[in-house]
């Protein structure tokens, strides 16, 4: 049977509560009657043979460009460069797509032979990948024969000797990129397009990009004017990097661009229940449900997030395309497109939306009250092409825990930015004005950043800036189930239950509000008529 | 006690007629070797008996044996039966320690391909190895037709293969150049050719040994090789000798630089050109199992 496209549901009395994701738990939610909820499309049957496909890539490129191996030759230099642990979500099941790419890529490279190369993990102002992870992404052969030969490395933003200034664009914006791989006669990016903000441009600008760089769009006026920035078209983020780009391949930097899409088969069988709509749950779909989510209950915090963390998606692979940048993302794009979107006609006055346990920073670490900010505001409320689901002055709730936590070694400066930009103001305007360079420079967390495995320290101003966009369209935010003294620090108001969330709702966007609900997982993109 | 002579009627219903001395003796089609009838062994009881037995005897013997390590199985996590799984061949151990370590998918739908010069020339033993171990009988001498169609038609009827395309264990531990059945089966069925190193079975028991000596073999898959219609059998079976030369490599050294090997055709083969004294020393010297090798510079005489 093929799957089943996303669709709109109406809730009526028979309808059974509806699932919401909350942390390392869950809420089953019943809805007002006339409420409407956006269920995702089933997972697209995944690619048999990979291998086989990634082959095909390589040898067929998409675009001006020609075959990998065609491109290569013994006195060069290549850097092969990669996503990092940000995607996908949860990690894939082994063998990661990176793994059978840079497998192929390294094939195609020792037939040509080249000697000069060099594996970078394009982590931008992200965390430095620990070794399990960077094995994991890689694949043991990967990573043992790169590892032992020193030729696996991870971007340093701060590394002044190994950074280029390349230019500006014509707005004014500064690229400086990894000198290794600017330097290189082939850049050949790995990537994976989870959601459709990854990619293209984006992979190169940002990946192998320096605070210098990045300030230029990873800032509050550039994602105010992301509307959205999952929607390449419509996005100022994206622009700039597009700009940034076309100032990269002029200046001589050749890029071959490997990208991949995958499904949104998100969870192995014992979660099965995640990925069916509510009134198809089996027998044994009830009782995996009961039995997960009762145990949870009973699970300490730092218990229940070591048991997600450890779950790792058995992914399928819907399309690998290679070769000249923007050609190879207009595919890509397609590809997202054709498995998360769904029409839906008209905004609500209220958007509910349930936040899982993991969000791209932080894999294997502590879903913090600042990236549940991002996840819910920058993420999801942007998952949308056309209109915003929820109507200007509209009200989003967030299911969530949103307790005070915070993983010190990845995310240090989240912690200072909690307890001494936060109380100050939560208006990012005000934030970037006032605090971003003093943490963007501070190098205690520029020395964290670069020898630990800490997130930059302007790191938490970005994902702040991330919820820019709907900071400025919406007219309150409330979490569900969060730790009230936490939420309000956020800036937001806190409800015990789902009827308190709407009626403090009600309150906002006046009574009689339209509601409605984001179903997740899997993933979903709403393209609002 | 006093035998008590049967009458005439019961000898003549006993006794088999004497053929008169005069006349040739009739052409005799042998039932053993090539043209045993493996057909008992596949049935649905006999496959659940040797499942048990495989799973509850044969894994824990090997595990206590031979310690098997498998690396490199992502690299057929996508395949499906019928798959042609050809190794490199040091031991009678050889067989068991796969089939005790193919993924589950594999392994309780699995042939072995035996030479049937040694493995079926007695009905005893026929039985035994084809009743225990699935194994149906290859010609490694001589061409024949009906062992090449049985193996032909088991991997189109969807049976995984276990198969060693040197013919025979290696007399002294080095490689053997490879016969090219695996490769005209491969292009007659279509079924890929997983190209797997054996390490460590030949030091636990070989062809000279009297007993086990217990140590830890690893087994490393390499990706599948497809064949088609216009393939050469004898450059197929370059391909896959080369494969394991390079899984060889790849294990004592690593993926890239293996890869780079291969693609200058650096590769140290398995299989030397002469078997001289210096070839079979040099492997010698390279055990690692052998306790006093370690007082000896082995490291110069490695290849």
């Amino acid at each position: 049977m093929s799957p089943r496209p996303g669709f709109v549901l109406e809730i009526d009395r028979s309808t059974p509560p509806t699932l919401f994701w909350h942390g390392e738990g869950f809420r089953l939610e019943k809805l007002p009657v006339g409420s409407r909820v956006i269920y995702p499309p089933e997972p697209l049957e995944g690619i048999k043979d990979p291998r086989s496909a990634i082959r095909e890539a390589l040898d067929n490129p998409t675009g001006d460009s020609g075959p990998l191996s065609a491109l290569l030759k013994p006195d060069m230099r290549v850097a092969v460069c990669f996503d990092d642990v940000s995607l996908p979500l949860p990690q894939m099941q082994a063998p990661d797509i990176r793994q059978l790419i840079i497998e192929e890529v390294l094939e195609r490279l020792a037939i040509a032979g080249v000697e000069d190369v060099r594996l970078i993990a394009a982590l931008a102002l992200h965390r430095r990948m620990t070794d399990s992870e960077l094995e994991h992404a890689l694949g043991k052969r990967v990573y043992e024969a790169t590892k032992s030969a020193g030729i696996l490395t991870q971007h340093d933003a701060e590394d002044r000797d190994n950074l280029l200034f390349i230019g500006k664009t014509e707005q004014g914006e500064e690229v400086e990129l990894n000198k290794y791989a600017a330097t290189s006669d082939l850049i050949i990016y790995v990537n994976i397009n989870l959601v459709s903000m990854d990619g293209g441009h984006k992979s190169v600008a940002t990946g192998l990009a320096s605070y210098r760089s990045l300030r230029h769009h990873h800032n509050v006026k550039t994602m105010v004017h992301s509307k959205s920035f999952m929607d390449r078209d419509n996005s100022e983020l994206h622009s700039s990097n597009w700009r940034m780009g076309k100032l990269i391949k002029d200046s001589g930097i050749k890029i071959y661009q490997i990208e991949t899409t995958l499904n949104t088969n998100t969870f192995p069988s014992q979660f099965s229940f995640l990925q069916k709509r509510e009134w198809e749950w089996g027998l044994k779909d009830r009782a995996s449900f009961l039995a997960v989510s009762e145990s949870l209950k009973l699970t300490p915090p730092w218990a229940a997030r070591k048991i997600f963390q450890n779950v790792k998606s058995p992914y399928g692979l819907t399309g690998v395309h290679a070769g000249e940048v923007e050609a190879v993302h207009k595919k890509t794009l397609e590809n997202v497109y054709k498995q998360q979107q769904v029409d839906v006609s008209g905004q609500t006055d209220i958007l509910t939306i349930g936040l899982p346990f993991i969000g791209p920073y932080n894999v294997n670490s502590i879903m913090n009250p600042i990236l549940v900010h991002c996840l819910g505001l920058g993420y999801f409320f942007n998952m949308y092409k056309g209109a915003p689901l929820v109507r200007k002055g509209g009200v989003v709730i967030l299911s969530h825990p949103t307790r005070p936590e915070f993983d010190p070694t990845f995310h240090p400066s989240y912690i200072d930015f909690f307890d001494q930009v936060l109380p100050e103001s939560t208006d990012p305007l005000v934030i970037e004005k006032k605090f971003e360079e003093r943490f963007a420079t501070d190098p205690w967390y520029i020395h964290l950043y670069r020898h630990g495995h800490a997130y930059h320290g302007v790191h938490p101003f970005y994902m702040w800036y991330w919820g820019a966009h709907a900071l400025d369209h919406l007219g309150g935010v409330i979490i569900l189930g969060g730790d009230p003294k936490t939420t309000r620090r956020l800036g937001y108001q806190s409800a015990s239950t789902m009827a308190d969330a709407l009626e403090i709702a009600s309150s906002i966007v006046g009574r009689d509000p339209s509601v409605t609900h984001l179903h997740s997982p899997p993933l979903l993109m709403a393209n609002v008529h | 006690m006093k035998l008590i002579r049967p009458n005439s009627k019961i000898s003549l219903l006993l006794s088999k007629p004497q053929r008169p001395i005069t006349l040739d003796e009739p052409p005799t089609k042998s039932k053993l070797g090539s043209n045993y009838d493996t057909g008992w062994s596949r049935r649905y009881g006999v496959r659940l008996i040797r499942a048990m037995l495989l799973d509850a005897v044969v894994r824990p013997g090997v595990e206590m044996i031979a310690s098997p390590e498998i690396k490199n199985q992502d690299r057929i996590d996508h395949l499906s039966a019928p798959v042609i799984f050809a190794a490199n061949h040091s031991s009678h151990l050889d067989t068991p320690v796969m089939l005790s370590t193919l993924p589950a998918k594999f392994r309780h739908r699995c042939v072995v391909g035996a030479g049937a010069d040694y493995f079926f020339d007695k009905r005893w033993k026929a039985i035994l190895w084809s009743g225990v171990l699935s194994a149906i009988p290859i010609e490694r001498s001589k061409p024949s037709r009906r062992a090449g169609e049985l193996a032909v038609d088991l991997v189109k009827e969807g049976w995984n293969l276990l198969i060693f395309p040197e013919g025979g264990r290696t007399p002294d531990g080095l490689g053997q150049q490879h016969k090219t059945g695996v490769a005209q089966l491969a292009i007659r069925t279509k079924a890929p050719i997983v190209p797997i190193y054996l390490e460590g079975t030949y030091e636990i028991l070989n062809k000279t040994s009297k007993r086990f000596k217990p140590g830890t073999v690893t087994a490393s898959y390499g990706a599948p090789i497809y064949a088609s219609d216009s393939d050469d059998p004898r450059e197929l079976t370059k391909t896959i000798q080369a494969a394991i030369d390079r899984l060889a490599d790849e294990l004592h050294s690593d993926f890239l630089s293996a890869a780079r090997r291969s693609a200058k055709g650096e590769t140290p083969p398995l299989a030397p050109a002469s078997r001289g004294w210096i070839e079979k020393w040099n492997r010698v010297s390279s055990l690692s199992h052998s306790r006093k090798l370690d007082r000896w510079p082995t490291k110069l005489f490695n290849r």
